[in-house]
């Protein structure tokens, strides 16, 4: 088996101190390979936001190994980490977090700015991956003129504007109905086997984690399930 | 990136036009209070420059005492005397004209009217030495000065506010306890640098003035006038060895009276409107940085407003510099902005005051450059800190935040 493409290897991570001291992970184990869709299931405070965040390079652990790309993530420095992030990480939050007053092709372009694109070429690829999450023709509107569903297309069209390795949504449907959900999801899926692009994605509901390759369960800190399919006899 | 960056910051300044506008006032202020007074500085030293210039340079002064006071304690002074006045008269060569002058304020009285002016008594001369012309009607003549006799010509001031539009020839007014026929007007010569009105003044024949006004035969001072391309140093030590000698002073004994150049008195004019001019800059300069504390001030408040914001920026992809930029480009703009209002303002109550007091508008290009560069670094050194906190702040804690 190739090298995953991310890994943890007995990560704790801690708050606090002593007796008020709260393990957000409780030495968790886990690899996703390139390629992957990955959904992660678990009640509430049982550190799905915190695994996330440290996939995701926003974060490190207290203690273990973060590996991603080959490297100890977690060793890495604040701007180390945000050049990863540059690089290879989209975001889809569940609070969509767009720039408000900004269009939505303004949005998209974002991180292209960062990365230091030339504009008419940073026009275009956000005009491409706003027509791939399906909203051309809405570029100029702002989010507070889009509905839920259309601002997480355009949370969508600006995590894949990049062409990043991975995705890290943590409830990309969490604030919108079952038909939105569904639609979003149709649209993750999509990106995943026609791009090959790996997401890590944390959701409540059952119906959601579906769409995954496999569904990671975790319960106060730890993982009880890595969801690998049984192979048959 | 940059002009992406600064396009950010002015669309940011937009959105909180209200604000914004609040937080430039100080900088507005402390740039508009610099540029008017340098600039109206400037002015008035270049009005004093051309007034004396107008004087001529190859005008020397004699005195009885140093126009500064600036006396050393072996210098005592004596009163300049007819005498002097006639043997400077007769015994120098290149000059064009000698003319003594006894002055005092006091009140001009004709029919219901009255005003406080310049009574000047002088001899034909004067109009030479102090470059006045008559407007209308004539000077008075050798033999009136030396008669005495009770004639005058008035300046344009008191022709306006005494006779208006009408005729003021052979009109006789009352100059303090004596009163004199109008035998002419002199061309008008405007506001001194200090905003004198050197047209509210009556002139008349010396010995006129000494009789019936000042009771005395005093002179208060003695113009040389030296002809065109002769020595101004030549003529400074002419006239003193002639006073030297009229006066019976011993070689080797002080002078008992003061002969300057035009650009000597000019010089010591203008240090002194320089010198203010600084002071008030520096006072201006306080309010600047007072400008400066208000940018640093509205913009921790943007940085924690927009903590969000900033979350969201460094999970896509942001790096810290590139917040760091973003806030201090946009207090920088701001700050510039508010300098650039502040240049226009300035420049247009200087307008303002030179149309007001006649003095020349004198925008300097360094002085606009420097305060727009001050501007600059005033946005850049106080927008600084709040900047680097917005760059430090902890991804998952900004993104957190409501
Ligand atoms: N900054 C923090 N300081 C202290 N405790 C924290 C902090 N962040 C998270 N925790 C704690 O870590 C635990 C795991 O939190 P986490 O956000 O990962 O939960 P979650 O699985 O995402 O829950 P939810 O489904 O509600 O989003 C919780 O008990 C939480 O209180
Ligand atoms: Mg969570």
């Amino acid at each position: 088996m190739a090298e995953p493409l991310l890994s943890f290897t007995e990560v704790w991570k801690s708050y606090g101190q002593g007796e008020a001291q709260v393990h957000a992970l409780a030495g968790v184990d886990l690899a996703i390979r390139a390629g992957e869709f990955v959904a992660i299931m678990g009640p509430s405070g049982s550190g799905k936001s915190t695994s996330m965040n440290i996939i995701g390079c926003l974060d490190t652990p207290t203690s273990g190994r973060h590996g991603f790309l080959g490297v100890d993530a977690g060793r890495l420095d604040r701007s180390q980490r945000a050049v990863l992030r540059n690089l290879y990480i989209g975001f889809v939050f569940q609070g969509y977090n767009l720039l408000p007053r900004t269009t939505a092709a303004e949005n998209v372009e974002l991180p292209l700015i960062y990365r230091g694109v030339a504009t008419t070429e940073r026009r275009k690829a956000a005009m491409n991956a706003l027509a791939q999450v399906g909203l051309a023709g809405r570029e100029h509107h702002t989010p507070a003129e889009l509905s839920g569903g259309q601002q997480q297309r355009v949370a969508i069209a600006r995590a894949i504007v990049t062409r990043p390795t991975l995705l890290v949504a943590d409830e990309p449907t969490g604030n919108l109905d079952t038909q939105r959900s569904h639609e979003i999801m149709e649209l993750l899926t999509g990106l995943n086997r026609d791009e090959g692009l790996t997401i890590a994605m944390v959701t409540h509901e059952g119906d959601i984690a579906a769409y995954a390759d496999r569904t990671i369960d975790f319960l106060d800190g730890k993982i009880v399930s890595h969801g690998f399919v049984e192979e048959p006899a | 990136m940059l002009w992406e960056t600064v396009r950010l910051a002015l669309r940011s300044v937009r959105r909180n036009a209200l604000r914004s506008i609040l937080t430039l006032l100080g900088i507005v202020i402390g740039v508009a209070a610099v540029i008017a007074m340098v600039t109206i500085g400037s002015g008035t030293t270049a009005k004093v420059r051309d007034d004396i210039a107008k004087l001529g340079s190859n005008l020397l002064v004699v005195r009885a005492a140093r126009p500064d006071r600036s006396g050393t304690a072996n210098f005592t002074p004596r009163r300049l005397e007819q005498k002097d006045l006639e043997a400077l008269g007769t015994e120098l060569n290149d000059v064009r004209a000698v003319s003594g002058e006894a002055q005092t304020q006091l009140r001009l009285v004709y029919g219901s009217q009255n005003t406080a002016a310049q009574a000047t008594g002088t001899d034909t001369e004067y109009f030479t030495a102090r470059d006045w012309t008559v407007d209308l009607g004539r000077a008075f003549t050798d033999g009136e000065v030396r008669s005495g006799a009770g004639v005058c010509l008035i300046g344009q001031t008191i022709r306006s506010q005494f006779f208006g539009q009408g005729d003021p020839l052979d009109e006789v007014i009352r100059v303090g306890k004596t009163s004199c026929r109008v035998i002419g007007t002199l061309g008008s010569k405007g506001y001194t640098g200090f905003g004198q009105d050197q047209d509210n003044l009556v002139l008349m024949p010396l010995t006129t003035f000494q009789r019936r006004i000042a009771g005395n035969r005093n002179i208060d001072t003695i113009y040389v006038s030296v002809r065109d391309g002769a020595s101004t140093a030549q003529a400074v030590s002419e006239v003193t060895a002639i006073m030297r000698e009229v006066r019976g002073i011993q070689p080797g004994g002080d002078d008992n009276f003061d002969v300057r150049d035009m650009t000597q008195i000019a010089d010591a004019m203008t240090s002194a409107t320089t010198a203010m001019t600084g002071m008030l800059g520096a006072v201006a300069g306080v309010s600047l940085l007072v400008g400066g504390i208000g940018i640093m001030n509205i913009m921790l408040v943007s940085v924690t407003e927009r903590t969000r914001e900033i979350g969201i920026r460094l999970a896509i992809g942001a790096h810290e510099r590139h917040i760091l930029v973003q806030f201090l480009v946009e207090a920088t703009v701001l700050s510039l902005l508010g300098g650039l209002i502040g240049i226009a303002l300035g420049l247009g109550l200087a307008g303002g005051a030179a149309s007001l007091l006649a003095i020349p508008f004198a925008p300097s290009l360094t002085v606009v450059v420097i305060a727009v560069a001050f501007s600059a670094l005033i946005g850049m050194v106080f927008g600084f800190f709040p900047a680097l906190r917005g760059a430090r702040l902890n991804p998952i804690d900004a993104l957190r935040h409501e």
